[in-house]
């Protein structure tokens, strides 16, 4: 069975058509990349996937339930998470909270637990605690704990929002341009851990990306969306031939040719 | 229950010390200086309060005098119905009253929150004024808590004996309120460190993130909302009592403004702060009579109102911004030990 | 059946003085996304403005056109002035700061105001000069037409026309919908955003003044806090219609003038102030955006 299972969702703000009649499948454990020009409706994909805009049309399902109605929390909690192409940290919490706040499913105690500090408290906040730092310490942030998510540098930022979303234990991560503003070794290096996490945390990926090195690098299947619409699918050497792509970013976008 | 003992320790001990220096200041002070004592704990409730919405959880509520008319009301309300016992026991239907004051002031939390917690700064900041007046406006029109004239001669605490001791008006009073900021306090305090804190923090800095990293946000305003209430509804019942009178006018918008101020002034996100505001903007109106007598007029509020905005732009963090002074004490530690200088 | 015409009747006279209020409101918030709380205080400045013009000029007790014509300038005048400063010295500084402390602010101003007022007029409400004869003009089965509410009626018509002119028909009207569009883009097209904020102070700030000499003149008695709960109508007019919308305001505001004069009318005059804010509550819950307002998707 596919993780995911998009059926013809359309997006309609006003007049304009966002995205129309998009469908397309994940299978567990895949590295699907979603690209194309500027303004082709990728991000609102995924804000359709991840709850924070109802799709006009068309259905989503997760693991086979519908994600329709639901709130990006729930979402959530169904083992879908996200980062955002514009980095939305909790900029004035400590490192180490930013990722223990997407770690409160893990959590059960009550209100009452948490005032009268019960056993259970602390042993629960200790082992989410040990959680965090431990993903922290996978990308190298761990020193970083304490210090407030805003201050860190801009690649930091880009890799905390990813520890924040590994945090909420998902099945499917939704990276959003994670490349954005990286040079040329951050991006090899980012490669890397998206390879990496996938491999420890048995993850499904899928992938909004600019840089086509990036996405002809890792992905193993790619869609292509133009003006809202799909036009084509396929795996990255099908993608880099076809003569819709091409069509679809020449004189529009310099990505091809390797761009930023 | 050894977890549980060791946890209740530092709220215990700073009760105990607190109530020795309420021993002091009920020698020591005339009855004046005692009342303004009481309203700086009141104060401190409601400022701590309505920080945990305004400072923690990011929303902007300007009702918060709404709630409080709520649970003095139902609170001298109830103190009609059942009567205070002299003695001792005394403090247990002041309790009984401030938490059921209090439960209600919830309540009506609730039903302002959910429908309004949906808006977003000012408009959730007028649609909360216009419930707090709301509720003003209805309270004035209720004959049976006096309406207009208000509500006379509401039981308070009295004089009482403890084998030879006599335990004053001003002991009773002191150790409840005490009592209740520390309960609000400590609640707040290790609410704000556990997960269903960092939640409410997260809906402050971002709440469509917060939302896709698994937070209901919607319910976590809701609960800021209703906590809050909670704890103004207290603060009312303690005044209610302590003051043995109330009236609609206490209720209007300027204390819900002062409540903000409040919490604006000591740092939104301090609760330290906000105990500290309290301190300062009960007693500094107070410490400006002698300045009426000589001008002869009352420029107090002027120079309030002023210093309000002054603050806003020469400081709009507040005194404390989202620091506490525990943490100012540990980082002045830091400094004086011999090993931090590397 | 009289009663009621009667009753539509001061409800439109009612409504066009919260008008004139609201558009203020709506004017600064569609500039700076600001609830401008001074707003009703400046009205209230308005009121004394003319109140001490008709004092030192000892017009107080010549009613005639010319006498509302001093007043209204005179009005006019300290309320441009005062809303001028205000955007100055507590607005300004604060452009870029969080829209909280903006908030804290005007409340701020607005308190500054009401008690620095109490100090300088005294709290004691004063005798509003008497600006026009108040004489039923036109009787119909009862119902009485009188002359201060067409002279409100009139005012007010004029008032809006001068208006829709200045920001439909000027220059300076087009730069002032262009900086509400969008402040930076606006100054990046070269607008001078802030002489066009300040503009709209005066603008708004005026048209209180004149809403201030019309309430006067209806209700002859004046003191520092009477701004507070018209200014809070107003308010709710201005959401009611969608803030931001000049039309909205205007319609908000008739819409709150006849409810609450017939709540007056029908119901009880207790509750005429609970009203203002049952009706904001709804309006904001069912529709944030008020009657007129866009609606705006919030972007991820």
């Amino acid at each position: 069975m596919n993780l995911l299972d998009v059926q013809s969702i359309t997006m309609q703000f006003g007049g304009l058509k966002a995205v129309d009649q998009l469908s397309f499948q994940i299978g567990q454990g895949e590295l699907i990349g979603l690209i194309g020009p500027n303004g082709a409706g990728k991000t609102t994909v995924f804000n359709m996937l991840t709850g924070v805009y109802q799709p006009t049309q068309g259905d989503v399902l997760f693991d086979g339930k519908s994600l329709i109605g639901l709130k990006p929390f729930q979402i959530s909690a169904l083992g879908m998470t996200r980062t955002f192409q514009n980095i939305r940290l909790f900029k004035e919490l400590s490192v180490l909270d930013n990722v223990m706040v997407a770690g409160s499913r893990d959590i059960s105690y009550g209100f009452f637990s948490s005032v009268l500090k019960t056993a259970k408290y602390l042993r629960e906040e200790k082992e989410l605690r040990e959680k965090s730092l431990n993903l922290l310490s996978i990308f190298g942030l761990d020193k970083h704990a304490t210090d407030e998510a805003g201050s860190l540098p801009y690649g930091q930022q880009r890799r905390l929002e990813i520890i924040r979303a590994l945090a909420t234990n998902p099945k499917l991560i939704c990276l959003d341009e994670p490349a954005a503003g990286m040079n040329h070794n951050e991006t090899h290096r980012l490669m890397e851990t998206i390879a990496k996490i996938r491999q420890d945390f048995k993850l499904t990926v899928l992938l909004i990306e600019h840089d086509m090195k990036l996405v002809m690098g890792i992905c193993e299947r790619i869609v292509v969306l133009d003006h809202g619409c799909k036009i084509e699918e396929g795996p990255p050497v099908q993608i880099q031939s076809s003569a819709k792509v091409i069509e679809a970013y020449l004189g529009t976008d310099e990505d091809l040719q390797g761009g930023h | 229950m050894k977890i549980l003992l060791q946890s209740m320790k530092t709220p215990l001990i700073t009760f105990l010390v607190l109530l020795g220096i309420g021993l002091f200041i009920d020698i020591g002070v005339n009855a004046y200086i005692q009342l303004i004592l009481i309203y700086i704990l009141i104060n401190m409730i409601l400022a701590m309060s309505l920080n945990l919405v305004n400072g923690y959880t990011g929303q902007f509520s300007l009702g918060h005098a709404g709630f409080m008319a709520t649970g003095a009301y139902t609170s001298a309300y109830l103190s009609t119905l059942i009567p205070v016992p002299a003695g001792g026991l005394q403090i247990f239907s002041f309790l009984l009253f401030a938490v059921c004051g209090g439960t209600m002031a919830a309540l009506a939390g609730l039903v302002v929150g959910l429908p309004s917690l949906r808006l977003k700064g000012d408009y959730l900041a007028i649609v909360t004024l216009g419930f707090g007046e709301i509720i003003r406006v209805v309270l004035l029109n209720t004959s049976a808590v006096g309406g207009a004239r208000g509500m006379y001669g509401i039981s308070g605490p009295t004089d009482w004996t403890l084998g030879e001791w006599t335990v004053s008006k001003f002991v009773t009073g002191y150790s409840h309120a005490i009592f209740w900021v520390l309960v609000c306090f400590f609640t707040l305090w290790r609410l704000i460190r556990s997960s269903h804190g960092r939640a409410f923090l997260s809906v402050r800095e971002d709440e469509v993130a917060a939302e896709s990293m698994g937070v209901n946000t919607t319910q976590t305003k809701v609960r800021a909302f209703v906590l809050s209430s909670f704890f103004a509804g207290v603060a009312g019942s303690i005044f209610a009592h302590y003051a043995n009178y109330l009236n609609p006018s206490s209720f209007s918008f300027m204390r819900s403004v002062d409540a903000v101020i409040m919490v604006v002034l000591g740092g939104m996100g301090s609760l330290t702060g906000s105990i500290v505001a309290a301190m300062f903007i009960t007693i500094v109106p107070e410490a400006l009579r002698p300045l009426q007598e000589i001008l002869g007029v009352d420029i107090r509020m002027v120079i309030y109102s002023l210093s309000l905005v002054l603050l806003m732009i020469l400081r709009p963090k507040g005194l404390f911004g989202t620091t506490e002074i525990t943490d100012i004490i540990q980082w002045l530690k830091r400094k004086m030990s011999p090993g931090a200088s590397r | 059946m009289e009663d009621f015409f009667q009753h539509v009747i001061n409800g439109v006279s009612l409504g066009s003085i919260y008008a004139l209020i609201a558009l203020g409101y709506t004017m600064v918030y569609g500039i700076l996304q600001l609830i401008n709380f001074a707003h009703s205080d400046v009205y209230m400045v308005g009121a004394f403005a003319a109140y001490y013009s008709a004092q030192f000029l000892g017009i107080s007790e010549a009613p005639g056109i010319s006498t509302l014509v001093i007043l209204l300038a005179s009005a006019m005048i300290g309320c441009s002035l005062l809303g001028l400063m205000i955007e100055r010295f507590a607005y300004r500084p604060l452009r870029k700061a969080p829209k909280l402390n903006i908030l804290i602010t005007a409340i701020g101003v607005s308190l500054f105001l009401e008690y620095t007022a109490q100090v300088i007029f005294g709290a004691d409400p004063k005798v509003f000069p008497t600006v026009l004869k108040d004489s039923v003009i036109v009787e119909l089965g009862g119902v009485q037409i009188k002359s201060l509410d067409v002279a409100v009626l009139a005012i007010t018509l004029l008032m809006m026309l001068a208006l829709n002119f200045l920001i439909y028909r000027t220059k300076i009207g087009k730069a002032m919908r262009a900086v509400s569009t969008n402040v930076v883009v606006a100054s990046l097209m070269g607008v001078n955003t802030d002489r066009i904020i300040a503009f709209t102070f005066i603008v708004g700030s005026s048209l209180a003044g004149v809403g201030s000499v019309l309430v006067g003149m209806k209700y002859p008695k004046i003191d520092p806090l009477m701004g507070m709960m018209i200014g809070l109508k107003a308010f709710v007019a201005a959401v009611l219609g969608g803030i931001g919308s000049i039309g909205g305001a205007v319609l908000g505001a008739m819409i709150m003038g006849l409810s609450e004069e017939m709540v007056v009318g029908y119901l009880s005059s207790t509750y005429r102030d609970a009203l203002a804010f049952g009706i904001l509550i709804v309006i904001l819950i069912f529709r944030p955006s008020g009657l007129l307002g866009k609606n705006t998707v919030e972007k991820v």
